[in-house]
């Protein structure tokens, strides 16, 4: 039984009065790749926020490597080596490529990766490095906001529906490259719409909708009646 | 659950029980005269005034969105036109000052399709600098007293009324008179249907926009009879004061800062918010004002705790404590049963 | 050739007004906050200035060792204890607090040093000039003219050139995701204001050099300031320089016209710009 790497018990987070995660509970096995499914508004980028420190919801709800880090602010945890990709890149517009991808190794973790090695990933970012990065294509920009987080050198990655808004064929050749970056020794979290996707790169899924968790299950052997059902909500 | 059994009203039990208490405290504020001393009317008069000011800043930065660091420009500018009108033109004070409030929107008109180009706190820095050009073009006027300022004839003082209990009398009705009519324009406007729009776009001005509100019309109408308003009160304040000089006139601290703190600590965006920050900074100006800028110092302090710890003021506070809103302003849903009431 | 001396001089009291709207500027790029103590902060430099001045026996420029990490840390604890608070989406708490914070400065000051205008002495410096061709430069203001291009310099080149401009600018972008790079915000914009105090206080030093300053004159210079960012264009700035300038020579030619004009000739022309060139004249983002 491998060690977890991210622990979350019973998580309830609001924005306001508004209750968007409903004792939500799910590990994340060290080294593992763990995909979220869910429709609009299921509650994953909640969920992605509050892992991230970004929505804070009280303290003992979520662990990290045995530590609590639900009062953490988000540079805390990010020091602690948990990266994300966000939902729609939201790369920095002033920064360069070459200074988003400098900033995402401000944490000042040690690793494989480095400059270098994502512009060897994404040779494009290298020509480019140069030009503000967000004058660059929907699927550059991607493989931008995929550099800056692996930058971090991060134990554990999220990657927040990086198929959103991207053409058929470059989603394809990021997720084929997507085993090869997470690697071994990484642990990740990946949501997605696009649950095809989702299960070919993962080991294990859980499906949220209405922010609780309605289906866990392999991903190999997972139904997809199942699936459906969880997805939706329909009986 | 049947909608029959719900009605839709604007009022409610306080608000009722406030009005008929309003227009008591209003029928012995008039008698005043009989029954205040002249100290007391004075503080009284100067009260209403800037509870008038106040109110209207209120309306401009809680409702539209205009935060104006600069609105001492139609004070003084109401006080100049009223000494130019009755000195050079002969008009009677009463008329003049109606006359100023006129001359003030007329001139916030151009100033509007300026300022507007900026947002935000620019704009307010924008305001302060209309100010300042007026300071120093009314410096610039020999003819009433330059840099130095100038005193109301002792003729016009004079025809207002024959005897100086009169003359205070008046002025104080006067002063009464616009801070009930400023009030009663602000609630009036609020409750409208401009309100409701003014309403919207302070909560969301893209949603207001989409909706098909006229964003910038609205709120140009709001800084012109704002400015027009404040024009009247300055007239009249510089009427009591029986002199004007442009450093007076258009004394930031004097006209806005005051101003700010009281809506600040009162309640911005609520209609009694001003009148319980009017009270609150009156009855600290009396205990505190020999400290001088000690006092002005506590002001400061008070205004940053505020705004930090209790940013919609001491009526948020009460309103949000005891469910009141004085001053009906939103639609109420009553079962049938509670009609009675 | 007096118009030629007026114009010249004027650029040079543009170094000045530049010096008054760079921390403005700054402070806006980083946070969008604008600061409306930020004049009386400057004369508090001013006042920092001469009780060094009066207290160590030293030169004024040489005050400046003191006062500028002096009104950097001030700026620190400010953002950090008071203003980080009023950042938002709501445009009142700030410019409602600094205007609070202005209220205490001022009278702060009056209470200390009285309203008696205040000069600093810097000996030769003063009246010390050169000519060139027919003009005669004053050597302060040519000081204060290159120091305000340095400083400018200095700044652009740590928002470009450093990992400290990086992250004001990730910051200024998207502070959520600046987060996540380990970015902590809150010291993040408690640094800019720090730089932009530091600024503010060679701006406040060479103020008080060059003329007498009193509690009372705070919001001059910040209006004078805001205009020069505004004429220059909101983002940019070289363009706040270009600003100041502009300001300098609108208040000089117009005192030449009639002294008592000089202020309101400035504020003339900066309304007209707003008229015809409402983003300013290089504007790199929108307010």
């Amino acid at each position: 039984m491998r060690e977890s790497i991210l622990n979350v018990q019973g998580l309830n987070a609001h924005y306001g009065d508004f209750q968007a995660l409903y004792g939500v509970d799910l590990d994340v096995a060290e080294g593992e790749v763990l995909a979220i499914i869910g429709a609009n508004g299921a509650g994953k980028t909640t969920l992605m926020r509050s892992i991230t420190g970004l929505l804070r919801n009280g303290a003992g709800q979520i662990s990290y490597r045995g530590q609590d880090i639900g009062g953490l602010r988000a540079d805390q945890v990010a020091s602690l080596g948990v990266a994300m990709v966000p939902e729609g890149r939201q790369l920095f517009r002033s920064l360069s490529v070459e200074e988003n991808l400098i900033i995402g190794g401000q944490v000042g973790r040690k690793g494989a990766w480095d400059l270098a090695a994502v512009q060897k990933l994404f040779p494009i970012l290298k020509e480019r490095c140069h030009v503000p990065a967000t004058a660059l294509s929907g699927g550059q920009q991607q493989m931008v906001a995929i550099g800056r987080a692996l930058m971090a050198n991060p134990d554990l990655i999220l990657f927040d529906e990086i198929s959103l808004g991207l053409a058929p064929i470059i989603i394809k050749d990021i997720y084929d490259a997507l085993p090869g970056i997470i690697g071994t020794g990484m642990s990740a979290m990946i949501v997605e719409q696009d649950i095809t996707k989702a299960l070919s790169v993962s080991s294990r899924v859980y499906c949220l909708q209405e922010g609780r968790v309605s289906l866990e299950g392999q991903s190999a052997t997972i139904e997809r009646a199942d699936i459906s059902r969880a997805y939706f909500g329909v009986e | 659950m049947s909608l029959q059994n719900y009605t839709v009203t604007r009022t409610s039990q306080a608000a009722r029980a406030a009005a008929i208490l309003g227009a008591l405290v209003l029928l012995v504020l008039i008698a005043a005269p009989w029954w205040a001393g002249r100290a007391d009317m004075r503080l009284m008069g100067e009260i209403f005034l800037y509870l008038a000011l106040a109110s209207l800043w209120n309306l401009m930065a809680g409702y539209a969105g205009l935060v104006s660091v600069g609105q001492q420009a139609f004070v003084g500018f109401g006080g100049y036109i009223l000494f130019a009108l009755t000195i050079f033109v002969g008009l009677p004070p009463i008329v003049a000052i109606a006359a100023a409030g006129v001359l003030g929107a007329i001139i916030a008109v151009p100033m509007a399709a300026l300022i507007f180009r900026l947002r935000g706190a620019y704009f307010a820095i924008g305001t302060w600098v209309f100010a300042e050009v007026f300071r120093l073009s009314f410096a610039q006027i020999s003819s009433l007293g330059g840099g130095s300022g100038s005193s109301l004839p002792v003729g016009i003082v004079r025809s207002m009324a024959a005897s100086r209990d009169g003359r205070e009398s008046l002025s104080y009705w006067l002063a009464l008179g616009i801070a009930v009519l400023v009030i009663a324009a602000v609630y009036l406007f609020l409750r409208s249907r401009n309100g409701l729009a003014l309403t919207a776009i302070r909560d969301n001005e893209l949603a207001a926009g989409s909706l098909g509100i006229d964003i910038w019309r609205t709120k140009f109408v709001v800084y012109v009879v704002t400015a027009g308003l404040t024009a009247m009160v300055g007239a009249l304040i510089f009427l009591q004061k029986l002199r004007i000089s442009p450093d007076a006139a258009f004394s930031v601290n004097d006209w806005t800062a005051f101003v700010i703190f009281i809506v600040v600590i009162g309640g911005i965006g609520t209609i009694e918010g001003p009148i319980i920050g009017t009270l609150i900074f009156f009855a600290l100006r009396e205990t505190l004002a020999d400290l001088g800028t000690t006092y002005l110092i506590v002001l400061g302090l008070v205004a940053i705790v505020v705004m930090l710890k209790a940013p919609k003021g001491v009526w948020s506070l009460i309103r949000t404590r005891f469910d009141l809103q004085l001053f009906p302003l939103g639609y109420r849903v009553q079962h049938n049963d509670k009609k009675a009431d | 050739m007096d118009w030629l001396n007026a114009v010249v001089q004027g650029t040079l009291l543009g170094g000045l007004y530049a010096l008054f709207a760079a921390g403005l500027s700054l402070i806006f790029g980083v946070m969008r906050l604008v600061n409306i103590a930020h004049g009386d902060l400057i004369i508090l430099a001013a006042y920092l200035g001469l009780t060094v001045t009066t207290v160590a026996g030293v030169h004024p420029l040489l005050a400046l060792l003191i006062v500028v990490p002096a009104m950097g840390l001030i700026g620190y604890a400010l953002q950090r204890g008071i203003l980080n608070q009023t950042l938002g989406d709501d445009l009142l708490p700030p410019l409602l607090v600094t205007f609070g914070l202005s209220v205490i400065l001022q009278n702060g000051l009056l209470e200390i040093y009285t309203a008696d205008p205040q000069k600093m002495d810097a000996g030769a410096l003063e009246i010390a000039s050169f000519a060139v061709g027919s003009l005669t430069l004053g050597v302060l203001p040519v000081l204060t003219f290159a120091i305000a291009v340095a400083v400018i310099w200095g700044l652009q080149w740590t928002f470009y050139r450093t990992a400290l401009g990086r992250a004001f600018r990730a910051v200024s972008d998207n502070q959520d995701i600046a987060q996540l790079m380990g970015l902590n915000r809150r010291h993040i914009f408690g640094l800019a204001m720090a730089l932009a105090l530091a600024v503010t206080a060679i701006a406040g030093i060479l103020l008080g050099i060059r003329t007498s300053f009193d509690p009372s004159v705070g919001g001059g210079r910040l209006i004078f300031g805001f205009e020069a960012v505004i004429i220059g264009g909101l983002g940019n700035l070289w363009g706040t320089l270009a600003g100041g300038v502009i300001l300098g020579v609108a208040q000089t030619v117009g005192a030449k016209i009639d002294p008592g004009w000089q202020i309101l000739a400035g504020h003339i022309v900066f309304l007209l710009i707003l008229a015809v060139r409402p983003n300013g004249l290089f504007p790199r983002v929108s307010g």
